[in-house]
């Protein structure tokens, strides 16, 4: 596999909210607003790269019985280096974000791909299929974020378009898998025909 | 490169030396953003004071232990914190206004913390929402008008701090009774704080 589609394979083919299904606990919470929705993808890319460099780094010095805690370890540590610092330099999305940036610690999509690519390719094939692996994360969250802030407040971006409430059930959990369902849905239609 | 054999030894040797690299890692990242975090908390505080109160030039820092035998320390002592602090403002060496820091744990979703400020005869002059975990677009709005302007220039004295449908004086934001109560809640107890010596309702 040539590193162009080892790239593309995570933004559109294997995109691991609308296609693999995987890390949807995040996907499901923050989602409430585009800017939510970006800046959590934009933080599991982040851990989604270093970890991919990291675990194939060390793969041949890890002994197979403890490869998952080994893992584990490396992104607890990468998540909350990376959690540390969006708290002293970007507080308000820290804030906004809260709870869930720990909870990248579980992402099933960071653990799926140090276990399915990193631990059996090398470092720069790891490093750029976390970068399309995070960057499909990031666009599917900002999609979804957009659609229900759209929905539910009227608004893009932080941006009010109508000066008056949304339909609320969009910004509340429901609203986040109706969503992601009709966008599932329009996805798997498009990969039919095409 | 080989594997490196699954024995007990090297299974032990290698996580040991992993957890021993993380925990390195993050001491250092640790020790690196310890001062711009604690900046960057102080610099919030300070915003939320310079927001509620009316203009000022000097603020002194009143902090009241919480071993005391009223409600409110007791609760402030129950949210973790160790002493209750009060924020006198100060303009041309009068005083101008008084802000604190209140929380409730009445809110839809746990905790909302809350920067009230008062002035000097003991109105509410301004309040600023710290942090809270309340639903998004519905309990969200008590940071927003019309819900947080119906407070200002109050006086608790007189102006029930519960909403209408409690039989008090404010007006709950519509599908959001609960953050509208705890909000109410927030505020009852910043008053009895800042003005423990005056009868409240």
């Amino acid at each position: 596999m040539n590193q162009l589609q080892n790239f593309t394979k995570g933004l559109i083919k294997e995109n691991p909210v609308f296609v693999l299904l995987l890390g949807m606990c995040p996907t499901l919470g923050v989602t409430t607003s585009a800017i939510n929705g970006l800046g959590m993808g934009l933080a599991t890319l982040c851990v989604l790269c270093l970890s991919n460099i990291i675990i194939s780094l060390i793969k041949s010095i890890i002994p197979d019985k403890v490869r998952i805690p080994a893992f584990i370890v490396v992104i607890a540590s990468l998540v909350t280096i990376v959690q540390m610092f969006m708290e002293a330099f970007v507080p308000s999305l820290y804030e906004s974000l809260g709870l869930f940036i720990p909870l990248i610690v579980v992402n099933c999509i960071i653990l799926g791909r140090a276990e399915a690519f990193a631990s059996k390719n090398n470092i720069f094939s790891s490093f750029i299929d976390g970068l399309g692996m995070g960057l499909g994360f990031t666009l599917a969250l900002t999609i979804l974020g957009a659609i229900r802030e759209l929905l539910g407040a009227y608004s893009i971006f932080g941006l009010k378009l109508i000066q008056t409430d949304g339909i609320i059930v969009f910004v509340l959990a429901p609203g986040a898998f109706l969503a992601l369902g009709f966008i599932i849905a329009f996805i798997n239609s498009i990969k039919k025909t095409a | 490169m080989a594997k490196i054999e699954s024995s007990f030894k090297n299974m032990l040797l290698v996580l040991c030396i992993i957890s021993v690299v993380a925990a390195v890692a993050l001491a250092a990242v640790y020790g690196f953003t310890k001062a711009p975090i604690e900046q960057s908390r102080m610099q919030k505080q300070q915003d939320a004071i310079k927001m509620v109160l009316p203009p000022f030039d000097k603020i002194e820092e009143e902090k009241i232990p919480v071993d005391q035998e009223s409600t409110e320390s007791v609760f402030y002592k129950e949210m973790g914190a160790d002493s209750i602090t009060l924020f006198h403002a100060f303009k041309d060496g009068k005083e101008v206004g008084i802000a604190v820091e209140t929380f409730t744990n009445k809110g839809f979703s746990g905790k909302i913390t809350l920067m009230a400020g008062f002035t000097v005869e003991g109105n509410i002059h301004k309040v600023q929402v710290l942090t809270h975990a309340e639903t998004p677009g519905l309990g969200t709005k008590m940071a927003e008008s019309p819900f947080k302007d119906q407070f200002e220039g109050k006086d608790p004295q007189s102006y029930k701090l519960s909403v209408s449908k409690d039989g008090g004086d404010v007006d709950a934001i519509t599908a959001a009774t609960i953050s509208s109560r705890a909000y109410c809640d927030a505020m009852q107890t910043a008053y009895k704080v800042a003005f423990k010596n005056k009868d409240t309702h």
